[in-house]
């Protein structure tokens, strides 16, 4: 028997709510609209104002580096609450995947010059792994960083980078000689040209980052794939707990719709078939909250039991949220096939998130090497 | 787990554990399955000692042969509990449903005369609920209960009944009135398994076991003080049963965190597939369903422990466990290949997984079926309407029951 807490404190419930009323107010479904079809892709405005009022960009930073001093159970909150209401922002790139690495990494002077910056949401950062063709691991990075003179240079593909274009900021993982390492580079650096990739998800923006001979800034870090795997494990906890936002909204649509909707002269919800979808999903959102609870919950109290827990959260919460999305459109009938409802808008959310970080397949296999399968 | 708790309980849980250690035998499987097979009589004796230690009906009143003491100590008791082999399959019933709801019903006369017997394991209880038309529907049932002077004639059939064999008493619900609509007319008894009348067969299973049985009551005799609660009550006190089994099944079945994955891991690696992918992303999976479901059930009793009642949310748990078991054994049948339809008599793997193939359908169907729990999640927990009933403000005797046919005169069915 594990000593796991899955029960949120009063201050955590009024966390949540004090979220979910800003996010109401700031940041509706109609305002969500308006700003996908921007050029930039996500909300500078609310972004300036979850930093000045909320502080949200540095929940889980040390309040030595400038942050709230909060753990990863605060973070899952921000993160379904984000999720649910489908706010398009780099908060997954910045505040988690950046901020992550560097927390992960041996770097006093990076982690003291760059980190309060991140926090405070004046600077927007990003995380470089994946490559063409290859996952968020390790072995599958070809990009390289040669040493010129005294400065370093990066040679290499990433895509798809996770805010690339909005970031003022870019850690990247590269091989440098034998070894994998952490560098940064400046959005705005000569020799990186950056393309903004069509994406499934209109909320999340994606983006292709070329590097020729870019200059960059080697972090230091002892155990760099050790690294990789932590930024990795913590960022699929956060992703999870988005997962878990975006699944419970879509609950609540179908309810609402089931309870609203009359055919055959009857509430489409009285209907066992649409009633016993509805109750699925309800299943699907109370087991996939035990497991980002869990998770979140080991990220802060457990990091030995962090790596399956975070493989159990991301399995768990990409399926589910899928499911939900679907069966969402489903209960909705024609109108949830529309382009003007917000279903598939989640639907491809949902699927989205979860091919990123490394599919459901990779996932697995991960889970089951850390379980000693 | 992680709250405080009071040093009373702390106290009582110390006591508890000793007594265990000294008087009974730890489970020796590693995923908890019994050790040991009890026979009555020495399950009798263990109950009485249990008893004589303070240790049965923990939070019952004392007036009636409890222990008097909080709710807490006898969860603090059950977890302790858990890693024993405790007789609980004979008395489970009374403990868990019966007893409660003549706690919460009963005349003083009714607990002063039944309870101690009951927590003390000298007399055993069923409960006699689904009949062969009142499954899913229980409100529907054709048992008949007949007053003649001080007494009730009961005739009809129960089936379904766990321990009848074995009990020496039964809460019976039967139809007292069927000229008014189905769940006005149903009266709850106390019934002596031992009248003349009653006949209990076992019923076998598709598994080949018999754990439950059929039981007939032909003109069997029931005094009228023996009726719990109302005449015409009986629903209302039905529902109180069902509310006290769901939290009796909910607190005694949940399941070892990981049970099904260790073994199945173990069966792998036997059988020389543990590293083919496609193996490993079902062994993936399995964990993932499994540690979920259990990872819920941890975190509804952390709740409850800080005052948040499950409610019909132990449906969900319910729900995703029977489906649970499903999976498991499915991905049982995968690993096993043709040795899970046909193997070699001292293979225990094999027999074992072969017996959880056949038993995962009872999960989705014994203590409401999915069906029902998905309804339960849908009306009480998501709000959502129900179907246009149509039969509730309908005689009994005009409605279809089973397979009978509705009988608008009086005098048939």
């Amino acid at each position: 028997m594990g000593a796991e807490n899955l029960v949120l404190t009063e201050e955590q419930e009024e966390l949540r709510d004090s979220l979910r009323r800003f996010l109401a107010d700031r940041s509706p479904m109609s305002r969500v609209r308006q700003t996908i079809e921007t050029t930039e892709g996500f909300d500078r405005a609310l972004w300036d104002r979850m930093a000045a009022d909320l502080s949200l960009q540095g929940m889980a930073v040390p309040d030595t580096c400038g942050g709230a001093g909060f753990g990863q159970v605060e973070m899952s909150i921000v993160m379904e609450e984000l999720g649910r209401a489908l706010v398009p922002s780099p908060f997954l790139a910045s505040a988690v995947l950046a901020t992550n690495a560097l927390l992960a990494l041996d770097d006093a002077d990076a982690i003291r010059e760059l980190l309060p910056s991140i926090a405070a949401g004046r600077t927007i950062a990003t995380l470089a792994v994946a490559e063409d063709g290859g996952g968020w691991e390790a072995a599958k990075i070809a990009t390289t960083a040669v040493l010129d003179g005294d400065g370093w240079r990066l040679q290499g593909t990433k895509t798809p980078v996770v805010d690339g274009i909005a970031a003022d900021l870019v850690v990247v993982v590269a091989h440098a000689g034998g070894e994998l390492g952490f560098f940064t580079v400046d959005g705005d650096a000569p020799g990186l040209s950056r393309t903004r990739l069509a994406g499934l998800d209109l909320t999340r923006q994606l983006a292709s980052l070329e590097f020729s001979g870019t200059p960059a800034r080697r972090l230091v870090c002892e155990d760099a794939t050790g690294a990789l795997n932590q930024v990795l494990d913590v960022a699929s906890v956060a992703l999870a707990a988005e997962q878990l936002g975006g699944l419970q909204r879509c609950l609540e649509m179908s309810v609402d719709y089931a309870k609203a909707r009359a055919q055959f002269g009857r509430p489409i919800g009285s209907f066992q078939a649409v009633k016993h979808l509805c109750a699925d999903m309800h299943v699907a959102m109370e087991l996939a909250r035990s497991a980002v609870r869990y998770a979140a919950w080991a990220a802060d109290a457990a990091p030995g039991e962090l790596p399956v827990a975070a493989g159990l959260a991301r399995a768990f919460c990409s399926e589910a949220f899928f499911k939900v999305a679907a069966d969402t459109i489903q209960v909705h009938g024609g109108i949830g096939f529309t382009w003007e409802h917000d279903a598939h808008l989640y639907y491809r959310r949902a699927k989205s998130s979860e091919l990123l970080l490394g599919g459901p397949v990779k996932v697995r296999e991960r889970l089951a090497e850390r379980l000693g399968v | 787990m992680g709250e405080a708790r009071g040093p009373a309980e702390q106290n009582f849980r110390v006591r508890a554990r000793a007594w265990l250690e000294a008087n009974a035998t730890r489970r020796s499987d590693e995923d908890g399955r019994q050790a040991r097979r009890w026979d009555l009589a020495s399950a009798r004796v263990f109950q009485g000692k249990l008893h004589d230690a303070g240790f049965a009906g923990v939070a019952w009143p004392t007036a009636y042969g409890g222990q008097g003491l909080t709710p807490a100590d006898q969860r603090a008791f059950d977890e302790e509990a858990r890693e024993f082999d405790l007789p609980g399959e004979f008395f489970g019933i009374g403990m868990g449903m019966c007893g409660p709801t003549l706690l919460d019903l009963g005349t003083d006369e009714q607990k002063l005369r039944y309870i101690r017997p009951l927590l003390r394991g000298e007399e055993v209880w069923c409960q006699l609920f689904s009949e062969p038309g009142a499954g899913s529907d229980v409100a529907s049932l054709q048992t008949r209960a007949v007053k003649e002077g001080d007494v009730w004639v009961v005739s009809g059939q129960k089936v379904w009944t766990s321990v009848a064999r074995f009990a020496d008493l039964g809460a019976l619900i039967a139809r007292t009135d069927p000229d008014v609509p189905k769940h006005d007319g149903i009266t709850m008894f106390v019934v002596d398994m031992h009248a003349p009348g009653v006949t209990v067969r076992p019923l076998r299973d598709m598994t080949g076991g018999a754990t439950f049985n059929e039981v007939f009551f032909d003109g069997v005799r029931v005094p009228a003080e023996n009726v719990i609660g109302e005449v015409n009550a009986g629903w209302a006190a039905s529902v109180r049963m069902l509310i006290h089994e769901r939290v009796s099944i909910g607190g005694t079945t949940r399941s070892r965190r990981g049970a099904a994955f260790a073994t199945l891991t173990e069966v792998a690696r036997s059988r020389g597939v543990d590293r083919d992918p496609v193996v490993r992303q079902r062994l993936a999976e399995l964990y993932v369903r499994e540690r979920v479901v259990h990872l819920f059930g941890t975190r509804l009793a952390q709740e409850a422990r800080l005052g948040r009642s499950p409610g019909s949310r132990g449906s969900v748990g319910k729900l995703a466990g029977a489906e649970l078991a499903r999976f498991s054994a499915g991905v049982a049948a995968e690993l096993l290949g043709s040795d899970a339809i046909a193997w070699d008599g001292t293979d225990r793997e094999a027999a074992r997984w072969a017996a959880a193939l056949l038993s995962a359908p009872a999960g989705g169907i014994a203590g409401g079926s999915n069906e029902i729990q998905r309804n339960i999640i849908g009306e009480r927990v998501l709000g959502l309407p129900k179907e246009p009933q149509v039969d509730r403000d309908v005689p009994f005797r005009e409605l279809r029951v089973g397979t009978r046919s509705p009988s608008p005169r009086a005098g048939g069915s």
